[in-house]
């Protein structure tokens, strides 16, 4: 039984295999409870780094400076790379489409650090204050194209006649978008906004050359304590980090899963015949 | 193609309410529609009838707005709309696939276009309890699209478009997703509206028995041209090509030679055949080669010798196909030629005692026969 055999669940291979995905991340987590100074030695449970962490103000400030230019390039992100999206979907073969499609997926695969040396140039060059701002700036222009990618996909597998349907009833090109198309793209636009924020927040590389000071992220900072020695307290701040990258993906797919439970080829294909019993 | 002219019927072209003047439209250097003249009146029933890619669908989608024509002009009460976008013109459309809003519930779907005109609360709460009652969905309201049967997705898309009380219904191949039996139920639901609401619909179908039950008039659609316009009864007893009379019903061509014309009368002979029938003359002129089409249905069969009058040919039981009502024989006349021949059975049981093999006698009446040109 040659199929048997390789279907067989082995739970060794499977052990091994999750221990090199996860067996370093699971000691950062269990290192950040840790009673001893030594990040390799096991001293105690405690949560006391945790505690230091609310005391210190660099740690603290660099957290809402990455939260905060997460939010926002994620929220522009989203509203550009839908447009984007709707445009390379929507308006069939207009004047450098190819062009346009072309560019913003290049940008996905552009080496982070040659946007991070663009940018900083871009920015020199029209003397605008590095800090804040600028790091927003960059992190939506590198999270846009997954926006746009992901908007794009949903937009494929969509009904076009709902729209038209719309129009036919006497909704204008704006009405369409907002009372048809962009409820039924809401999971997809969703989750872009979701993977735009865990990309924005966990960048090191762009954030490092387009910010200033007074605007240190939350990577940068701990990049930067980590040189002059780990501490638990790293530990501590990065299972946070994990844990608001969980909870934003976890939500993410929730809202993908909802939606495909309440009929996904319903949903898009209007109701048509398609589904009728 | 002098058909292509013969569109307007009778009517006076002032009391057109959709008038279509040499539309055309092509995609990428293919033409879809190709130089398209009709005027469709108030208050028809009117059916765009083809073959898939006649342009049917084509043409319908320019009246809605969704297509711009690429030479030509429509006017809808006398307005030229050629320019209009689709949201600012008096119809509505009932799509193929429903498109019905799946995140809105049935009230919702039939509400959006009275929402979008600005109607009170009010008048908006009255005209869906109206829909929903001329569409027999009361007890639905609130359900959504996905929750709902085939039969009611339709008359949802159908309640949504009517209640903007538009000029012109625009209908997709409405009953195409339908099952057989719920399909005949609803052309006669659909007529039934038309007939009480005195609106004008127009229908694009690819059946022509549906064509047939529900129109008052037919244009039949070929390669992007009106091929021919006229009621059911025209087009089936007076096709003016060998396209149209192939779609609409079942027929036999039989290719031959005009004969003497005299007066309204021709002589024709039929390839193959020792004979020369006289059938109706219509435009032919003798000598001329043609086609003579003849409906199954008025042809006479009977046993060799036993022929009635008019025009006879002989042949061969091929098969009988027993119906029930009927009788379906297919001949194959000395000639060679097949032919397909229905024989009403007046009795249960009954086929005329013509069984496979047998020889046969078909006659047919003078003004049975169709003389085609094309």
């Amino acid at each position: 039984m040659m199929a048997g055999r390789m279907a067989r669940f082995d739970p060794v291979r499977v052990a091994l295999v999750l221990a090199f995905l996860y067996l370093p991340i699971l000691l950062l987590v269990l290192f950040s409870f840790n009673a001893s100074r030594l990040v390799t030695i096991w001293g105690g449970f405690s949560l006391k780094w945790y505690a230091g962490l609310l005391s210190n103000r660099p740690l603290m400030d660099a957290a809402l400076v990455s939260l905060g230019a997460a939010a926002l390039s994620a929220t522009l992100a989203t509203v550009l790379g839908t447009m984007a999206a709707v445009a390379l979907a929507r308006h069939g073969v207009f004047a450098g489409r190819t062009a346009m499609r072309g560019m913003i997926y290049a940008t996905l695969v552009m080496p982070e650090i040659i946007t991070g040396v663009a940018l900083l140039l871009f920015f020199v060059a029209i003397d605008l204050e590095r800090g804040f701002w600028t790091i927003a700036i960059a992190h939506t222009s590198f999270t846009l194209c997954f926006v746009t990618v992901i908007v794009q996909s949903r937009l494929a597998g969509f009904d076009r006649s709902l729209e038209e349907a719309a129009m036919d009833l006497g909704a204008g090109p704006a009405a369409t978008f907002f009372l048809v198309t962009l409820p039924l793209i809401a999971p997809a636009v969703g989750a872009g906004w979701m993977l735009a924020f865990t990309l924005s927040f966990d960048d090191l590389v762009i954030a490092s050359f387009t910010s200033g000071p007074g605007a240190t992220t939350l990577p940068m900072r701990i990049y930067s304590q980590v040189r002059l020695g780990v501490t638990p307290e790293i530990n501590a701040i990065s299972t946070l980090m994990i844990g608001v990258v969980a909870v934003a993906v976890l939500t993410a797919s929730l809202v993908f899963k909802t939606n495909m439970v309440t009929g996904e080829a319903t949903t898009l294909r209007g109701g048509g015949p398609v589904t009728s019993g | 193609m002098p058909e292509a002219r013969t569109t307007t019927d009778g009517r006076n072209a002032a009391d057109a309410l959709i008038s279509i003047r040499g539309v055309s439209k092509a995609y990428g250097g293919v033409p879809a529609v190709t130089d398209v003249t009709l005027d469709i009146g108030q208050g028809a029933f009117f059916a765009l009838l083809g073959p898939s890619g006649c342009g049917k669908t084509t043409l319908l989608r320019m009246l809605a707005g969704f297509e711009t024509p690429d030479a030509g002009a429509i006017l809808i009460g006398g307005e030229d709309v050629t320019a209009v976008p689709p949201y600012l013109r008096p119809v509505n459309m009932m799509f193929q696939s429903y498109a019905l809003f799946p995140h809105m519930s049935v009230a919702d779907n039939i509400a959006f276009g009275l929402k979008r005109q600005g109607l009170p609360r009010d008048e908006i709460a009255l005209r869906v309890a109206e829909m929903v009652r001329l569409a027999r969905l009361a007890g639905f309201e609130t359900r959504r699209p996905h929750q709902l049967s085939g039969g009611q997705r339709q008359r949802v898309a159908l309640a949504r478009a009517l209640a903007r009380r538009p000029r012109v219904l625009l209908l997709d191949e409405p009953l195409a997703a339908l099952d057989r039996k719920l399909r005949e139920e609803t052309q006669f639901e659909l007529m039934d509206i038309q007939r009480r609401l005195g609106m004008t619909f127009i229908i694009v179908t690819h059946d022509q028995d549906e064509a047939m039950t529900l129109a008052s008039r037919i244009g039949v659609m070929q390669a992007g041209r009106l091929a021919q316009v006229g009621t059911p009864q025209e087009i089936y007893d007076h096709p003016v090509s060998r396209v149209v009379a192939g779609f609409v019903g079942d027929i036999n061509l039989i290719e031959g030679r005009v004969g003497a014309v005299a007066g309204r009368m021709a002589g024709f002979v039929p390839d193959g055949l020792e004979v020369n029938w006289q059938v109706a003359a219509g435009d032919a002129q003798p000598g001329e080669r043609m086609t003579l089409a003849l409906r199954p249905e008025r042809l006479d069969i009977a046993a060799s010798g036993r022929q009635g009058p008019g025009n006879a040919m002989t042949g061969t039981v091929l098969d009988a196909g027993y119906l029930g009502d009927s009788t379906l024989f297919r001949v194959a006349l000395t000639g060679g030629a097949v032919v397909r021949v229905f024989r009403q059975n007046a009795r249960r049981g009954d086929s005329g005692g013509l069984t496979r093999g047998m020889p046969v006698t078909l006659t047919f009446p003078a003004d049975a026969a169709i003389l085609l040109r094309e």
